[in-house]
């Protein structure tokens, strides 16, 4: 129903004086894409939005949408639709007016304009709420509002900054399914930031990982959550075992690796060779306890510490003095005792080293 | 426990002391304004509403009321008009040359307007606009257009940013942001800095003073000049010369007392809090 | 092709630019460029035709006017001295709010809003020898003759403070509301009794701030002109430096000299704010040292 593009195209770079906020960030966006912008706070992902949305100029570096050079275009002239994570509510002005703004700007007729609004309030489920003012409604409210006024723009772009980070946690999960149905319902394009991964897997056709201004990995949830790229994206994304390992033999399409404390085969990958340096991780969830049946990576060590989450238990299990593996389970451990685990081969990441 | 009660009494105390002292200094000028005679008495023997009267014709109050009035809301005008801009982007921009220019506008407050009065008033009398309507407009502008600057400061900056972002990206131009996004919200503001100007450029002395002459008297300069010159006018009618002023400025407090704390009247110095 | 642009520059555009102008320039030409021009003035004597500092050698050799200085420091001194520790020491005391506090405050405005004429006018009528508080005095038989608390140096004291101290007050009150008052919880969890709270958390908290009221109170003070003369002795004991240059100026005509003038009192006003920076300065090493010390 919106105004639908093909592409987006970005290369963007941001400097304060001297600190470089986002280094030639390159990304392609295709149309109807939901695409994510995840990382820690002070990563450069609400700038980046910023650039693309024509509020904060870029230092340099171009943006392109659809064959056509937008960066010198002012916001208001870009159609694109923009979502803050405070909502920014017109506090003087009631649901109807905030949600009405942006065709009232347009000179349109009053009939249209209530015609619309009352469509888009009821999208959104806030019909009756027409002439309440922002300070009346609860956060979930504000937050529906903000996207009805942006949406009933039939925007080219959907940009999204934070918008739930205000919200309690239960209405964070509601919210988020609403936001994927209206962009599924609306075949729109969006680009959302958020530090939350679970939000980024549940919603993104994409997710662009970012640290410190750097393009970190791209790809879809899958692959950022099964295959990631390097340190900062494994970390980021749960995997809490690291060992330094110096890489040898590979058979069978098994390489190992060496380090201090553990000696590990994990599924061989191009370009990680024998006799180089890398970095094995795993995730908590993956480690099992038990005996492996051909003996593979396995490792005996203690329970030195225990986190209850309810159906699992997160145990740090001591292997040395140094080395300490994370194991998740639902299996029923106790401080103090010994276990045998195992680290499945195909479950090992090979990353490079920093 | 003790020590915390005594404090607290003798804060009391002396407050008492300060309030019955302001309205003792302030009733003395209201009863002798309406005292028929007076002379070592605790109260006049008989009252009158004659010396207001006689104030106005012996002292022209009609032209030095028009004259205040129109001084001040022109200056009222004015630094709304140039103030306004300059807060704004004050309060949203950074750049290099900031706290220099934070400083230069400050220092109007800061210095005396004794300490620059006089050579200002020296610059206004070579231009030939010395002692005139128009010459105490500009020196008072002096002070009040820092002081509208700084009072709007901060209404700007509780306007989150992202508001002006959101109409923005609604298609807003500049243009538009302002008249329908900024303007209505900073209503409370303008109204603060408005009424504040307003209060000090009526109670204004010194740059008024030095500027007067020749018709330009506001009625706290008429105010001085019959008590200094002394002796020729009843003491009765200054007294009633200066409840007029009491009035006048005293309605424009209750209405700037609904929009500000009292405070936010006084210079407010930042506290480090980020 | 693309520009790099920094980000100074754009913050600094063509609408940034229109919107300080006016005011930028209208402080500029009616602050800056009037002092100097005074300075110029008082450097370009009505006597002689070329630079000179004869102004300056004039005021400073003639007791009628360097007194001046002496009897304007004589009572801004003591005036802001007991302005900012009474100031300081309601503030303090009502920093966690006290009952009717927003009526105090209101009632306090007061004093700013009315200003020096009309309070120097009160003044004159409540303190005078026939005032009523002489009056109320002598009744209640505390007293035989009255107290001469006008047309002196008291008089000009007492009119400096009821304008300054809700000043004072008001400033010193929202600094010190603004901290945190979980510091002075924790400050007395660890044994320490309310005045060594003040001596040592507090009070270097607060001292910016009070230095700030102080040289603000002071340079304040230093100016003072209508007080002086209403209720001072303009001619004697309180003849204030304002009152040699506003003379110089308006019945001596000679704006060279009252220029030169005026150039002394800034002069002493910025001594005074070196003084207060420095003093300032010495503290704060003081507390940080002894807070270390063993």
């Amino acid at each position: 129903m919106s105004d639908s593009i093909n592409q987006l195209r970005v290369d963007i770079t941001k400097r304060y004086g001297a600190k470089t906020v986002l280094d030639q960030l390159k990304l392609e966006i295709r149309g109807g894409e939901f695409v994510t912008f995840l990382g820690p706070s002070g990563c450069g992902k609400s700038t980046a939005l910023g650039i693309i949305a024509g509020l904060i100029p870029a230092s340099g570096g171009e943006i392109w949408l659809d064959n056509q050079r937008i960066d010198h275009v002012p916001p208001e002239k870009r159609g694109f639709g923009m979502v803050f994570q405070n909502y920014a509510l017109f506090p003087h002005l009631t649901v109807f007016d905030n949600v009405g703004f942006g065709l009232s700007l347009q000179h349109r007729q009053v009939a249209e304009i209530k015609e619309r609004v009352q469509a888009m309030l009821g999208l959104v489920r806030l019909l009756g709420f027409e002439d309440r003012y922002p300070a009346q409604l609860s956060g979930g409210q504000q937050q529906r509002v903000a996207i009805a006024r942006a949406l009933i723009l039939h925007p080219r772009l959907m940009l999204l900054d934070e918008p739930l980070s205000n919200l309690d946690a239960k209405l964070r999960v509601d919210m988020r399914a609403e936001i994927k149905q209206l962009h599924s319902k609306l075949s729109l394009t969006s680009i959302y930031v958020t530090h939350d991964q679970a939000e980024a897997l549940s919603l993104s056709d994409r997710i662009v990982l970012l640290r410190d201004g750097v393009l970190m990995q791209v790809g879809t949830p899958q692959e950022i959550h099964d295959r990631p790229k390097n340190v900062f994206v494994a970390d980021f994304m749960g995997f809490r075992n690291f060992f330094d390992v110096r890489l040898g033999q590979s058979m069978g399409g098994l390489i190992e690796g060496a380090g201090k404390s553990v000696k590990l085969r994990a599924r061989a990958a191009d370009d990680f060779a024998a006799g180089n340096d890398a970095i094995m991780a795993i995730r908590p969830e993956d480690v099992r306890i038990g005996k492996a049946p051909d003996g593979v990576n396995r490792i005996t060590g203690k329970v030195e510490f225990i986190e209850y989450l309810g159906r699992e238990q997160e145990a740090a299990i001591g292997i040395d003095a140094e080395t300490r593996l994370w194991l998740r389970t639902s299996e029923k451990v106790a401080l103090g005792d010994s276990v045998e685990l195992t680290l499945p081969p195909e479950k090992i990441v090979l990353l490079p080293v920093d | 426990m003790m020590r915390g009660r005594m404090w607290n009494l003798a804060i009391y105390i002396f407050l008492l002391g300060f309030i019955l002292n302001l309205l003792g200094i302030v009733g003395h000028v209201v009863v002798s304004a309406f005292a028929k005679r007076w002379f070592s008495r605790p109260l006049p023997p008989a009252f009158t509403t004659d010396w207001f009267a006689y104030a106005w014709t012996n002292f022209e109050l009609g032209q030095v009321l028009f004259i205040t009035l129109f001084i001040a809301l022109t200056v009222v005008f004015i630094t709304l008009l140039i103030g306004f801009p300059a807060a704004y982007i004050l309060a949203r921009r950074n750049f290099r040359g900031k706290p220099l220019l934070l400083l230069l506008y400050f220092l109007p407050l800061l210095i005396p307007q004794m300490t620059y009065g006089i050579p200002l008033a020296t610059t206004l009398y070579k231009f030939g606009i010395g002692a005139s309507v128009p010459g105490v407009i500009l020196a008072v502008l002096v002070p009040m257009v820092p002081l509208a600057v700084f009072v709007l400061l901060p209404f700007f900056e509780q306007i989150s940013v992202n508001l002006e972002w959101s109409a923005a990206m609604l298609g807003a131009t500049r243009v538009q942001v302002f008249r329908r996004v900024l303007l209505p919200l900073m209503v409370p503001g303008i109204l603060t800095a408005g009424l504040l100007v307003l209060v000090n450029t009526i109670s204004n002395f010194e740059l008024a003073f030095l500027l007067a002459g020749g018709g330009s008297q506001t009625l706290v300069v008429a105010l001085y000049y019959n008590v200094f010159a002394g002796g020729v006018r009843p003491v009765y009618s200054i007294d009633a010369m200066a409840v007029i002023y009491m009035v006048m400025v005293l309605s424009v407090l209750i209405v700037a007392l609904r929009f500000v704390r009292p405070t936010q009247m006084v210079f407010r110095l930042d506290h480090p809090r980020r | 092709m693309t520009r790099a642009r920094t980000d100074e520059r754009s913050e600094l555009d063509v609408v940034a630019i229109l919107c300080l102008t006016p005011s930028l320039l209208y402080v500029f030409f009616m602050f800056i460029y009037p002092f100097l021009y005074g300075l110029y003035v008082s450097l370009q004597p009505m006597k002689a035709r070329s630079w000179s500092v004869e102004n300056y050698a004039a005021f400073f050799t003639d007791p009628y006017q360097y007194a001046t200085i002496g009897t304007t420091f004589a009572l801004a001194i003591p005036n802001s001295i007991l302005v900012v520790l009474v100031a300081l020491f309601l503030a303090y005391g009502m920093r966690r709010g006290i009952w009717m506090e927003r009526t105090i405050t209101t009632i306090l405005v007061l004093p700013i809003s009315l200003g020096v004429i009309f309070l120097s006018e009160g003044i004159l009528g409540f303190y005078g020898t026939n005032g009523w508080l002489n009056q109320m005095l002598m009744d209640a038989g505390l007293m035989t003759e009255p107290l001469e608390l006008t047309h002196n140096f008291i008089g000009v004291i007492l009119s400096l403070f009821m304008q300054q101290f809700p000043f004072c007050f008001l400033m010193l009150l929202g600094y010190i509301s603004g901290i945190d008052p979980s510091l002075e919880s924790s400050a007395r969890m660890l044994g320490a009794t309310p005045w060594t709270v003040f001596r040592r958390v507090m009070l270097p908290l607060i001292a910016p701030g009070l230095a700030i009221a102080f040289a603000l109170v002071f340079v304040m003070s230093f100016a003072v002109f209508p007080s002086a003369v209403m209720v001072g002795q303009p001619a004697g004991t309180t003849r204030t430096i304002s009152i040699a240059a506003y003379q110089q100026a308006f019945e001596q005509y000679d704006m060279s000299y009252a220029s030169a003038i005026a150039v002394i009192m800034g002069f002493c006003q910025l001594a005074a704010l070196i003084v207060i920076v420095l003093v300032r300065r010495r503290m704060t090493i003081a507390t940080t040292m002894g807070v270390g010390k063993r």
